[in-house]
């Protein structure tokens, strides 16, 4: 009995802040109609959100399925180079390379682009996603494969045909922990976007606690708050178990 | 890095490849293609380049003139960021050593099979799945002295008579924001626990429990002893993490009170956008890289070390 009461009562301490944001924003009705209108419009920031996810989880999986695939399948000269190239983006912290990032961006014209943003997080991702797919790929019996390629099967056919459909839960988790990252980050569209029409929800939403009509609506705020929070919720509850295969894999520093 | 000591299915035949086999290491390079030219061209080049803006005169706007090494000569003169590297460090011994014990503690009190217990692993984790910043956000309305609820809370109880000033002075603001991050990363440092907890086997608990070993000496004999490289990786995560503090400071504390709560990584953004001086920003970042890069290699030879 006493464990129970011990862990109820953490368990209050941490749903709480939900509950109550929640709440907040729901005490006034107006709170979500206000925050619709804040800005430049909560449908831009909302759809520059989710196409930004959107690029990130697919060029994630992308990039990260056909490298997965590369380095459990084939040989090839400066293989175990790419990989630890690969992983040590993992030792570089993040906050560092975001500023030269933004001039070589503008280089490429990227500059306030959320293409650039994009491309930006799914490097990022890469050591995480390379990883989980290269080992997805080596789960997968060699047998499967073997006797399409020896019918003369080409290897790409065999990828699409035979090893994706092997690997999609490797697929899932990537994707969403590229979606979970994407979605929520705030340090790089801050850096990288200056333009209120590019702006992601977190930079938004942040900007709202600028007081340039006076006081903070605080009801707003938290409208805001959940309107970022809620999607990542729902997916954590509904993928739960594909989350936790991520870090039951190893690859623990997505 | 031990991640690539481990290679399930790595089955290398000594005879030679069949004919299908042949031409595949161009094949390979193609596959592999994409992800060298994301790491190329939006990793490796940022480095150098971040290098290179050390040793110009770089502004935001115009053109880049070499003046090094004026940029790291001129760190010795920006006490923002000295006081900064103190206020960073002192964080994050706080954070590591509370942030490690609670998620310890509730891990292990979810770790063992229990009815509700899925529950409660998913209700300390569930503040994880919110963004760092919305997260900020939603402690920045809580603990608004006029609108948030643990103001009347606290009075009602009886433990505060009056509103605590949550963010007003420089030692209430930083307890403010370690209470932030616990909130927000606990769980996700006990999940990491707890795949190191699940790894230990049932056996050598019951031959410890069979042998006469009490709940206190098995905690300290052998779930510590065992838990040693995933505690490491917990370590290692969370002082990184907490040196690049930047979302929990811009947003929540704003740097205040009178700069009490600035991170480093705050100065370096304040130097490029707020002074358009890259080339200084670039310096920060540097020296912030190298000392990171080492601190993790140091980290992983002393808590890594085999026993």
């Amino acid at each position: 009995m006493r464990y129970y009461t011990t862990v109820s009562a953490l368990a209050v301490l941490f749903l709480f802040p939900l509950v109550w944001s929640g709440w907040a924003s729901l005490e006034e009705p107006g709170n979500y109609l206000e925050m619709a209108r804040f800005g430049e419009g909560l449908d831009t920031y909302a759809a520059n959100s989710v196409l930004v996810s959107a690029m990130t989880v697919t060029g994630t999986l992308v990039v990260s399925a056909l490298g997965g695939y590369a380095f459990a399948r084939f040989d090839f000269p400066g293989k175990n180079l790419l990989f630890l190239v690969t992983l040590a983006i993992l030792m570089v912290p993040y906050a560092t390379i975001l500023i030269p990032l933004y001039v070589l961006l503008g280089y490429l014209g990227l500059q306030n682009s959320l293409t650039g943003l994009s491309l930006v997080f799914v490097m990022f991702q890469l050591p995480f996603a390379l990883y989980m797919m290269r080992n997805a790929f080596e789960a997968v019996p060699r047998e499967l494969e073997e006797a399409a390629l020896v019918d003369g099967c080409g290897t790409f056919r065999v990828f699409l045909r035979i090893l994706l459909p092997a690997v999609r839960p490797g697929l899932v988790t990537v994707g969403l922990f590229a979606f979970l990252a994407s979605w929520n980050d705030f340090f790089a569209p801050l850096i990288l976007l200056n333009d209120g029409s590019s702006f992601t929800l977190p930079v938004a939403v942040v900007n709202m606690t600028q007081r340039t009509f006076g006081a903070v609506d605080y009801g707003m705020l938290q409208a805001g708050v959940m309107v970022t929070a809620v999607p990542c919720l729902i997916l954590f509850v509904v993928l739960q178990r594909h989350y936790v295969r991520g870090f039951m894999s190893g690859a623990l520093r997505g | 890095m031990t991640l690539l000591l481990t290679r399930p299915g790595d089955r290398r035949t000594s005879a030679a490849p069949p004919a299908w086999w042949r031409g595949r290491s161009a094949q390979g390079w193609l596959y592999a293609a994409p992800a060298a030219a994301v790491v190329g061209a939006l990793f490796l080049a940022p480095l150098v380049l971040v290098a290179w803006m050390s040793l110009n005169r770089w502004p935001l706007l115009g053109p880049a003139a070499l003046n090094a090494p004026g940029n790291y000569l001129k760190i010795s003169d920006n006490p923002l960021f000295l006081d900064s590297v103190l206020f960073t460090l002192k964080y994050t011994a706080i954070t590591t050593v509370l942030l490690s014990g609670l998620a310890l503690g509730l891990a292990l009190l979810v770790q063992e099979r229990r009815p509700g217990v899925g529950f409660f692993r998913t209700a300390f984790f569930l503040p994880g799945a919110v963004g760092f910043a919305a997260a900020a956000l939603l402690f920045y309305g809580m603990l608004n002295n006029d609108f948030g609820p643990v103001d009347p809370i606290l009075q009602a109880l009886g433990i505060t008579d009056e509103p605590v000033k949550w963010t007003g002075t420089p030692d209430m603001a930083l307890f403010s924001t370690i209470a932030l991050v616990l909130w927000r990363f606990a769980g996700f440092n006990m999940l990491i626990l707890l795949t190191g907890l699940q790894a230990i086997p049932v056996e050598v608990y019951e031959a410890a429990r069979s042998d006469g070993a009490n709940r206190w000496q098995i905690f300290t004999k052998i779930t510590l002893p065992l838990l040693r490289p995933t505690i490491a990786l917990m370590l290692i995560l969370s002082v990184t993490g907490s040196l690049l503090a930047f979302d929990q400071f811009f947003i929540f504390t704003n740097g205040g009170p009178d700069n009490s709560t600035v991170s480093m990584v705050m100065v370096i953004y304040r130097d490029a956008f707020f002074r358009f001086d890259l080339g200084g920003a670039a310096a920060l970042s540097v020296v912030l890289l190298v000392a990171l890069v080492a601190l993790n290699a140091l980290q992983m030879r002393v808590l890594r070390r085999p026993e």
